[in-house]
């Protein structure tokens, strides 16, 4: 399973290198797959509403409308068709992507379960929303659809009279199967749309809509493909003979040709099993969690930083139990909590310069705590001479640091870049403890706790809190969000630094704090 | 500038591979379901065989001992027989089975739905079924020499009220 993770994955970061510098990352379609999908979804809708004013349910009534729309109102229904087809098959793809980039970057498992298992039934809505908008249409396609729909659902033993007997003759079907199947073609999107719903609930942030250049490209090809190969429909049904070529659309119709060449039953066990084993795999094999955040009441002022920032909607805000004079407290939700630690980075009481009792901030991981992270930068600063002195603070899931085998940088990994607070940015530049701090993570759009870059991004910048304070030299700074298959870029980088701080000189450090060792007292600089 | 525009190009590019693709698989390859010579026989019904057992009068003794809301003097047992039916194909017998009725009780239709893809042209077609208690023999029989054309849908249908197989 490793390797087959391994393989998707190699193929999924070479073309989200390739995309980021044809796209810019923030429109690498590769990054907002799901978004995409449910841009997909709201063309799809919006075109079936325009079509449903035209469209005729009768026995051929329902191939005259749609022929009308495609022939005689080309300009607006047959696009609207078109668009309403295409849109439909796009949607597939990126549900095939997207469920491919989850598996394979491993974002199905621990708290990530519930999102992945409410995709599950997505993909059965999709299907039959599909294929029951193939029997609108009532042509050659549609007979054969509906027909292999129908013996295949014969094989389950529920039925008193095989319900492909509908289909023996004309004689046999009347209007009424038209309006049935349109009720099924709207009521199916609308269950899926609830699904669609639930399936964001346990994700902050949820990124929902494509960046607007993004949808305008995305758009645009759609109306192009409309216009120059619109659309069309196979001959009217003919119940009398039986369809022989026919042109499927192998999105949504590759499992009738695999019926014909196994059987009913074999499809069924595939689609049974293979529903089984898609909902199972989250917990195939059971792994060890990591422990979860925990909350220090004694530290926690209530702030709600944590609560805002945690990208999985692990942490919520409660009635105060301790007697502390604060109206709320944060709890941590330990079933959805991923143990990325970016509410540490969140935390106002997370700062290192704190020397006075123990180092415990609001909330910590209990498998790195905050102290145990100070302990570990001053322990890697230690071995560092010279001018160019780099501490790396970087993430588990990108390029691990100590890889780069630069000679003078150390070291700090932690499960999520935004895990750590800026104040230690601060506290390694006005400690001495390096000349330049390296920051690096998963690339830009694809954090593989979806917000670590972002919100890192934003601490630095000073549009999040908690901010990187402004005396901070920027310049000694360097931030590089790199995917693993990066390591030439990131060791690039590395060097261009420390020939940057090479030539800044240690003497051009500026030390605005003075910290009156062994008081344990935090003097904040003015 | 130039950076932008080459951007914007490679943009184009992957937009036109990604329509493409969506495009071909929309309605290619093309898939033949029914080879261009060939027509199909469906053999297809639903029905309700006879019952396994003959309807009885129950003894004033046996009526006693029921509760006095279901005294019925006349019972019937409701499991139906199984149908047997055998279909021959130009003289020789394609395809025969044992049809059970639906139902838990085992009371309902006897059901099949069979389709046999032919060469178009003259066959000799051939059906018969037993849904009695009989062990030899059958209730119902039908020969029909048809010639089907190319793509032909034809249907061998059974309604025992209509007087056994129908062929459309």
């Amino acid at each position: 399973m490793s390797l087959l993770k391994s393989i998707i994955r190699f193929f999924f970061m070479k073309l989200e290198g390739l995309f980021d510098r044809i796209f810019t990352p923030a429109w690498n379609p590769m990054y907002c797959l799901g978004a995409l999908g449910y841009f997909y979804f709201w063309v799809v809708a919006g075109t079936g509403l325009y079509l449903f004013i035209f469209f005729d349910t009768g026995l051929t009534e329902a191939y005259d409308s749609i022929e009308y729309m495609t022939n005689d109102q080309w300009y607006l229904a047959g696009v609207m068709r078109s668009l309403h087809r295409y849109a439909s098959d796009a949607l597939v793809i990126m549900v095939l992507l997207h469920l491919l980039r989850e598996f394979a970057f491993d974002r199905y498992r621990g708290g990530r379960w519930f999102s992945w298992v409410t995709g599950v039934p997505m993909i059965w809505m999709i299907f039959a929303a599909g294929i029951t908008g193939y029997w609108l249409v009532w042509d050659t396609m549609a007979q054969y659809v509906a027909i292999a729909t129908t013996e295949w659902l014969d094989w389950l033993p529920i039925f008193g009279e095989p319900v492909a007997r509908n289909f023996m003759s004309v004689s046999h079907l009347d209007d009424r199967f038209f309006t049935l199947m349109i009720f099924i073609h709207i009521a199916v999107p609308l269950i899926l749309l609830f699904i669609m719903w639930f399936h964001l609930q346990r994700v902050n942030y949820a990124k929902v809509n494509p960046e607007r250049g993004l949808a305008i490209g995305t758009m645009a090809m759609l109306l192009v493909l409309s216009f120059v190969e619109p659309a069309v429909s196979h001959g009217p049904a003919n119940l009398a003979t039986v369809p022989g070529t026919l042109n499927l659309d192998w999105f949504y119709l590759w499992v009738y040709p695999l019926i014909e060449e196994t059987s009913p039953a074999a499809i069924w066990g595939f689609a049974f099993f293979g529903t089984i084993f898609l909902i199972v795999i989250p917990w195939l094999p059971p792994r060890r969690k990591m422990a979860v955040a925990q909350v220090n009441l004694d530290n926690c002022n209530g702030c709600t930083r944590c609560v805002v920032d945690c990208p999985f909607s692990a942490v919520s805000m409660q009635r105060r139990t301790d007697g502390a004079p604060f109206t709320q407290e944060a709890v941590v939700d330990p079933d959805m909590c991923v143990s990325c630690g970016i509410c540490v980075g969140s935390c106002p009481t997370a700062t290192p310069f704190r020397r006075r009792g123990e180092l415990v901030p609001g909330i910590e991981m209990p498998e790195l705590t905050l102290a145990r992270m100070r302990e570990i930068t001053e322990q890697a600063a230690s071995d560092l001479h010279g001018n160019s002195r780099i501490i790396a603070f970087g993430c588990s899931h990108a390029i691990d640091p100590d890889t780069l085998k630069q000679d003078n940088l150390g070291s700090v990994v932690m499960p999520c870049t935004a895990m750590l607070p800026p104040s230690f940015i601060d506290f390694v530049l006005s400690r001495d403890l390096a000349d330049g701090v390296l920051i690096t993570g998963c690339r830009d759009g694809e954090c593989h706790y979806r917000l670590g870059a972002r919100w890192m991004d934003e601490r630095l910048a000073g549009a999040r809190d908690p901010r990187l304070r402004k005396r901070v030299d920027r310049d000694r700074i360097c931030k590089v969000w790199a995917a693993p298959s990066d390591h030439k870029l990131l060791q690039h980088e590395v060097v261009a630094f420390a020939d940057k701080l090479e030539k800044l000189g240690q003497g051009d450090v500026v030390k605005q704090v003075k910290v009156q060792s062994g008081s344990g007292d935090v003097k904040e600089p003015v | 500038m130039m950076e932008t525009a080459v951007r914007y190009i490679g943009q184009g590019v992957v937009y036109a591979v990604f329509a493409a693709t969506v495009w071909y698989f929309s309605l290619s390859p093309t898939y033949v379901h029914l080879g261009p010579e060939k027509a199909v026989i469906r053999l297809t019904f639903a029905h309700a065989a006879k019952h396994k057992g003959a309807c009885r009068t129950l003894s004033s003794k046996e009526l006693m001992k029921m509760a006095p809301n279901m005294r019925q003097p006349r019972v019937c047992p409701r499991e139906r027989v199984p149908i047997y039916v055998e279909f021959d194909l130009d003289g020789k017998t394609v395809h025969r089975a044992s049809l059970p009725p639906t139902g838990l009780a085992g009371d309902g239709s006897g059901k099949i739905y069979k389709v046999f893809p032919v060469v178009a042209g003259s066959h000799k077609i051939a059906v018969r079924l037993r849904d009695s208690t009989r062990q030899t023999g059958f209730d119902y029989k039908a020969a029909r020499d048809v010639i089907l054309s190319k793509g032909q849908n034809f249907t061998i249908d059974f309604k025992a009220p209509m007087g056994g197989f129908i062929f459309e």
